[in-house]
């Protein structure tokens, strides 16, 4: 039997994002891990539901996974506030000392674990890819470190909560499940919590954007292998040979080669194409994951690269140079 | 208008050497430019300057090469520049890091009206910084925030969050951090940095100076331990091709082009 770090109940929370619901599965991916941890520490995952007409998401937290729900159900909380959602939290928190909170890293829920944090004092992992209990009972964070290109496994020796924004599509949900039971605890608002000082004037949800690149079966993306602005553009005519579309990292897209719609990966757009052709591309996490493609062609100079181990077909040389030859003989064999 | 944004430098390349035994970055051994984010903030603060007038004040933490970031905002218009550098300050968490700019601002700007940050930075990508500052100072602090005016002694910010545009209203004082979708930094002036370098102030503080409580700042005042770091090895999936681009092209055309083809519903067989 474990284990009570400093005599408490090793409670594992994850804090129910529920805006933008079937796009934002998050919240359910996190149950489920918070599952798994769970069962490592013999333990119990509590989700919270800050919001106004917020039951559907209360059942559907317990059919993912979770054994409790802490609910504040009230009309002042029928917009996200950061600063109310993040005094909630902490409220919470001092009250019941959750040994692990996991937040999913939307806008949203960036913003409010950051703020979070600080009010609990203690330390917050961003963007972590993998949780998991070593035999020591410790809880292991692995996250994204230096630019992407590396993975830091860390720990968090004192500081309590352990707290983690988790980006999504980390981790698979577990099915619904209607048998499942769970507790729902019902609170309410708590009297001293100060005035939101943020003043929402307006929120309206984005109109349906044409989502190009996420429905696309054919991308291109292009790195700074490409080597130059005008080479880079290179990729517009390969797409178009292609009938795809035209997808760029972080860096690209800073240097001003692509524009920012173009930007595939963690703060950018997720894409499932049939065919991905990725051109000078190294491959930092925070690009790979927003990839979820059939068949991978990847171009760099470096064999070594991540994106070239993570293809199908990966071809040694300049990227520029390979995608002035493929556009060559794309044009004979379409007969242009 | 008293604006204080903070500065990050960061390597001007992705794959930073490291070394694998401490798991540190060789920071020194890159060469270092303006956080990208860091510099839509600073139009930002710059387009505020030239409607409402007032004052700029630039802040960076880390070595004493950082301050290269600085020159270069005063050259674009900002009015001083701090470097809060100190080998004790080093190996900072991101509420570590928070902690001291916090300290930074009052020991230099303490009657600040707004304080800007970018909503995010390149190499680490974790937006944290600015909310736990926001919590430090106790400010309103909305991130990701991508137009600000001034309207009396309040801003009005639209902000892009999860699919929902917002339109907020913060009294000042306040604390924003700013996409890099609509401000487009204006290029350095001709001879604006070497101008810098040789008028501009900048002052250096260290942790002494800031009066930190060590056991805030630094790799000591940080949560995290570091166990590993790792290179994900990933094992090779596919095939790799070599030689010149023209044969590895014609090669993938080949082997593959029927299967590429079928998925793009394409026919790419063979060149008549």
């Amino acid at each position: 039997m474990n284990n009570t770090a400093n005599g408490r109940p090793q409670a594992i929370w994850v804090f129910g994002d529920y805006r933008n619901y079937f796009q934002n599965r998050v919240t359910l991916q996190l149950l489920a891990k918070a599952r798994e941890l769970a069962a490592a520490l013999n333990s119990e995952v509590s989700a919270l539901v800050f919001g106004h007409k917020v039951d559907e998401y209360v059942k559907e937290y317990i059919a993912h996974g979770a054994d409790r729900v802490y609910v504040v159900d009230h009309v002042s909380l029928k917009y996200y506030l950061t600063e109310t959602y993040t005094r909630l939290l902490e409220h919470l928190a001092t009250e019941h000392k959750p040994e692990i909170i996991l937040v999913g890293a939307t806008n949203f829920g960036r913003e409010m674990a950051a703020r979070a944090a600080s009010r609990l004092g203690t330390g917050l992992t961003a963007d972590c890819v993998g949780l998991t209990i070593d035999e020591k009972g410790r809880f292991i964070q692995t996250a994204p470190s230096f630019g992407g290109n590396l993975l830091a496994e860390i720990l968090m020796p004192e500081h309590r909560p352990q707290m983690a924004t988790v980006r999504p599509g980390a981790f698979a949900e577990l099915p619904h499940d209607n048998e499942r039971r769970g507790e729902i605890v019902r609170l309410n608002l708590p009297p001293d919590l100060p005035p939101e000082r943020v003043r929402l004037l307006k929120s309206r949800r984005l109109p349906h954007r044409e989502q190009r690149l996420e429905k696309a079966s054919v991308v291109v993306c292009g790195g700074r292998g490409m080597g130059s602005k005008k080479k880079f553009k290179n990729l517009l005519e390969l797409c178009r040979l292609l009938e795809g579309e035209l997808g760029a990292t972080r860096p690209v897209v800073y240097a001003g080669w692509a524009g920012e719609p173009s930007l595939v990966g963690q703060a950018g757009k997720q894409i499932k194409p049939q065919i991905l052709f990725s051109f000078g591309i190294s491959g930092a996490i925070q690009h790979t994951a927003g990839i979820n493609a059939q068949f991978i062609v990847a171009v760099n100079k470096n064999p070594q690269a991540l994106m070239m181990k993570m293809a199908d077909v990966g071809i040694v040389a300049d990227a520029n140079q390979a995608c002035l030859a493929l556009i060559r003989e794309l044009r004979e064999r379409l007969r242009e | 208008m008293n604006i204080v944004i903070f500065l990050k430098q960061v390597p001007m390349v992705t794959d930073l050497p490291w070394d694998p035994k401490t798991g540190q970055m060789r920071r020194e051994a890159a060469e270092g430019m303006m956080d990208p984010a860091c510099k839509h903030a600073l139009e930002a603060a710059l387009c505020l300057k030239d409607e409402h007038g007032g004052r700029i004040t630039v802040i960076t933490m880390g070595p004493p090469a950082a301050e290269e970031v600085l020159r270069e905002a005063l050259a674009l218009g900002a009015d001083l520049g701090v470097l809060v550098s100190d080998p004790r300050l080093a190996g900072a968490d991101t509420p570590a890091t928070s902690y001291t700019l916090s300290l930074a601002v009052r020991a230099v700007c303490p009657e600040f009206d707004l304080l800007m940050l970018g909503c995010h930075s390149v190499d680490s990508e974790t937006g944290q910084v600015g909310p736990h500052l926001a919590e430090e100072l106790n400010l309103p602090g909305p991130a990701y925030v991508e137009s600000v005016q001034l309207v009396d002694h309040a801003i009005r910010v639209e902000r892009v969050c999860d699919n929902f545009l917002e339109t907020l209203e913060i009294d000042l004082p306040a604390l924003v951090t700013v996409t890099t979708q609509s401000y487009q930094p204006r290029p350095v002036p001709l001879g604006g940095v070497e101008r810098a370098f040789s008028q501009g102030e900048v002052i250096t503080l260290n942790a002494t100076d800031l009066r930190a409580d060590l056991k805030r700042v630094g790799f000591s005042g940080s949560a995290g331990r570091i166990l590993r770091v790792y290179a994900p090895r990933a094992e090779q999936k596919g095939v790799l091709l070599k030689g010149a681009p023209k044969k590895c092209v014609q090669e993938l055309l080949s082997r593959y082009g029927d299967r590429l083809g079928a998925l793009m519903g394409k026919d790419l067989g063979e060149a008549k």
